[in-house]
């Protein structure tokens, strides 16, 4: 889920007709004195992060004039609290509240339906409120197909203990609030507290929203950079992995970090699964084993080895990790020689010096173990593929053994280097990369298997040199699957004159920068 | 018997002419399903393996008679329309398999389905098979590897993961045992059958002996098996696994969700509440194969 940050959250609200203390947000406190300035004094400031309990993290804060908004404001932004780093605060209007409720929405897996819970008495501590006072809530499932109206919001205030004019109020409110959900996808929209200030208006004094993470496309006014549920902010090899998993809609690959900087303890490993369960499955394994695991990684869904490629290398950026455990549910029904093939290339360009055990079952996976064990024989601390009769705790300590047997070495990541062509080497666009052919090199080839690896007979063989088999836009449009097949076959078996370029954004200064913090210490 | 489909199930696949819908058409006749039918629109009159292809539903019906499930592998965004198509069109099962289908999508699938007497599994599902009678999906990936993976049996086996829905069933196979049917309920927090649904259907099954169900984190399904397992709605023997043990609990931010689930769908509570229920928890998931020997060798 992605989640938005209380001014977000509040800007919909108000989008949607729901009353919100004036304000605004502000990224330094000059910004911070002119909202206050546009408001009346008192003012409250407050973090914009995702943690709960911000008032006894000192992350919400009150402001009687403008030197106060400065100092405070100076203190709140560039505050560490939790996983986050505050780089914007809330600054409103302080209201003067008579009574707080409390108002949310979630989606209730049984019913399938989304559920609108309100309750009389809302603010902190709001599920032991639930739990001891259970007459004050008041819950109602919605028809998605029919809608939450104000009668139904009404009628819930109503059950909740809420009399008089202030029923039509909340009720509203509560319509409101799930036009809101409805209208931006939200998987989950909350109001704690609802307040009803001394003058009598219903206000939203703080909002919670997570968006669903599979239709935020429909949404790009959110500004959602990644769609996925973190709490905290992507770090940036997560970033580049979203934006891999963004250009490429074959299968999924997901991406996130356990520690931001793998500790040399000797007990991290590069964790990469297939499949949700098989995933959990696995890391259950390795944990067992006794390692750590430095990132989660999920590859699945039948992925091109281009996206497989691309995760093992953005896994490999990892300093300080002492092995590489790939494991799936073990029969899996893609054909596993495409992943395979993926970490073949990812492999040997990054030359690790830690071992890896992949276990790769499924489909076919006779023909990835042999791949993997074919071109990679020749890494130093042994890269060993299994199928679905080995199980992932025999795996697991099959990578202790070998983890071992290589003393611990921590991992180093290479610098990002990608081939470059000749001058007008005649190449073509694929989906996500390039293939350029040195015909050169072909005019020396003998066995010219390029051509016949090629599933999808992309390649043929003109005057003794490969070139197109099809229209350009064919492939670029997906003819060619990127399966890599052709260019591991060139190099081991032809005279090595095709490349595949697949480029991962942000990689090579990525690297840049850890490289040089290691030199530095 | 089997549960949801047998091997004269008429089926019709919308997205038939898609990558994944011709890959799994192919998968799904070679392994004997009945496919009668596919639609995917602007392209009726072709053929894809032998089976024509209309513009719409009811067009496909018109033709082809009554249809009773519907295979959908037209991608997310789409998947809403094509479902409430084939729904409206009066096919009564259907099976969702496409990944990152919108939440307020599937709740909108749901209630229509809910509204017009129809079942779906998914979305996000791997789907169903039912050994040596039909695939819906795509379980098993080619249909020669799901003829060894899988046998006709006396095991019912259930699992919100996709890729441990083909291991289950193969380890429980490579055990000597066969399945009734192997469901993949979905990965998705909402699924149209999720594992309570489908344990009834188990127990309502003569050929089911045995009920293994693979869990996880997060939802409620697995707390509700155990809720009818109590009631003694389910007498079948239930063996259970609940994998994410290792997964990092996340931090919750809704008040509304603890407010409603009350301390339910972490891994400890779905375990403790299969096993006062008095299901057979097991801790390892290689020891599955052996629970189901014991409770049916007793
Ligand atoms: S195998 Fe390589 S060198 Fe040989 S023809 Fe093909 S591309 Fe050229
Ligand atoms: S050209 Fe053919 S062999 Fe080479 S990557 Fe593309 S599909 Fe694979």
């Amino acid at each position: 889920m992605a989640r938005l940050f209380e001014y977000q959250s509040k800007s919909l609200l108000k989008e949607k007709g729901i009353p919100i203390p004036r304000g605004g947000v502000a990224g330094s406190p000059d910004e911070a004195v002119k909202i206050a300035g546009e408001i009346d004094y008192p003012v409250v400031l407050k973090i914009q992060a995702w943690v709960t309990g911000r008032a006894n993290l000192g992350g919400i804060r009150f402001a009687e004039n403008a030197d106060e908004v400065k100092r405070i404001a100076g203190e709140l932004l560039g505050m560490k609290v939790k996983n986050f780093t505050v780089e914007k605060i809330l600054v409103e209007e302080k209201l003067d509240i008579e009574r707080e409720f409390f108002a949310g929405i979630i989606v209730d897996d049984a019913e399938k339906s989304p559920l609108v819970i309100f309750s009389s008495i809302g603010g902190t501590g709001i599920e032991e409120i639930a739990r001891e006072h259970p007459e004050s809530i008041a819950k109602s499932h919605v028809d998605p197909l029919f809608g939450f109206k104000d009668y139904h919001g009404r009628e819930l205030a109503r059950k909740a203990g809420i009399t008089g004019k202030l029923i039509i109020k909340v009720g509203s409110v509560l319509s409101k609030l799930y036009n809101v959900m409805k209208s931006y996808d939200a998987r989950s929209a909350e109001i704690n507290p609802l307040a009803l200030t001394k003058d009598g208006n219903v206000v939203a004094l703080d909002c919670h929203i997570t968006v669903d993470d599979y239709a935020v496309y429909r949404h790009p006014e959110l500004g959602i950079e990644i769609a996925r549920e973190f709490d905290r902010p992507a770090t940036e090899l997560e970033k580049i992995a979203y934006r891999v998993e963004k250009k490429d809609y074959r299968g999924t690959f997901y991406f996130f970090q356990m520690v931001e900087k793998v500790p040399p303890d000797g007990k991290h490993i590069g964790f990469h699964g297939a499949g949700g369960g098989g995933s959990m499955m696995s890391m259950d394994a390795v944990l067992n084993a006794g390692f750590k695991i430095a990132n989660f990684c999920d590859t699945s869904g039948n992925p091109p080895a281009s996206k497989v490629y691309r995760a093992a290398k953005i896994i490999l950026s990892q300093p300080n990790i002492v092995g590489y455990f790939a494991s799936g549910s073990g029969v899996a029904s893609q054909e596993q020689f495409h992943s395979a093939r993926g970490f073949v290339k990812a492999f040997l360009e990054e030359r690790p010096e830690i071992p890896a055990v992949l276990r790769l079952g499924g489909n076919f996976e006779e023909k990835a173990i042999e791949i993997l064990h074919t071109y990679l024989k020749e890494l130093p601390a042994g890269v060993e593929g299994y199928g679905r009769d080995d199980s992932p705790d025999f795996c697991a300590t099959r990578l202790k053994e070998l983890v071992e047997k290589n003393g611990g070495k921590p991992h180093t990541p290479k610098p990002y280097s990608e081939y470059t062509p000749k001058e007008g080497e005649y190449s073509f666009e694929t989906i996500t990369g390039r293939i350029y052919i040195d015909h050169e090199l072909c005019d020396k080839c003998e066995t010219k298997g390029c051509v016949s690896e090629c599933p999808k007979e992309v390649l043929k063989i003109e005057n003794g040199r490969a070139v197109l088999n099809m229209d350009p836009e064919e492939v670029k449009k997906g003819k060619c699957t990127e399966c890599l097949a052709c260019e591991i076959y060139c190099q081991f078996h032809g005279a090595g004159g095709l490349h595949i370029v697949l480029p991962i954004p942000g990689l090579k200064e990525y690297r840049e920068r850890i490289l040089k913090e290691i030199k530095e210490g | 018997m089997s549960i949801l489909i047998d091997g004269k199930t008429r089926v019709l696949v919308q997205g038939i002419t898609g990558r994944e819908g011709m890959t799994r058409t192919k998968l799904m006749k070679e392994y004997g399903t009945n496919v009668v039918a596919g639609v995917t629109p602007g392209k009726g009159g072709q053929e894809v393996h032998g089976v024509p292809v209309y513009n719409t539903v009811k067009e496909a019906i018109e033709h082809e008679g009554q249809i009773d499930a519907a295979c959908v592998f037209v991608p997310a965004p789409l998947v809403k329309d094509a479902a409430f198509e084939a729904i409206e069109a009066g096919i009564k099962f259907l099976v969702l398999v496409p990944d990152r289908v919108p939440l307020h999508d599937t709740l909108e699938i749901a209630a229509f389905a809910k509204k017009m007497g129809a079942r779906f599994l998914g979305p996000n599902t791997l789907g169903i098979l039912s050994p040596g009678k039909a695939v819906l999906g795509m379980i098993g990936g080619r249909a020669q590897s799901a003829r060894e993976w899988f046998r006709p049996g006396p095991v019912g086996v259930t699992s919100r993961s996709g890729g441990i829905t083909s291991a289950i069933s193969y380890y429980i196979t490579k055990a000597g045992f066969g399945e009734s049917t192997i469901v993949h309920v979905g990965g998705d927090a909402v699924v149209g059958l999720p594992h309570p649904e489908i344990v009834k259907l188990f127990q309502e099954d003569p050929e089911t002996e045995v009920i293994v169900m693979f869990g996880e984190i997060g939802t409620t399904q697995e707390e509700r098996v155990a809720e009818l397992i109590e009631k003694g709605e389910v007498t079948k023997p239930v063996i259970a696994f609940i994998g994410g043990k290792a997964a990092k609990s996340g931090t919750r931010f809704s008040h509304a969700g603890a407010i409603v689930e009350g301390g339910r769908g972490t891994h400890e509570s779905k375990v403790n509440r299969l096993k006062e229920a008095g299901a057979y928890v097991v801790d390892s998931f290689m020891e599955i194969p052996e629970a189901v020997k014991k409770v049916l060798k007793g």
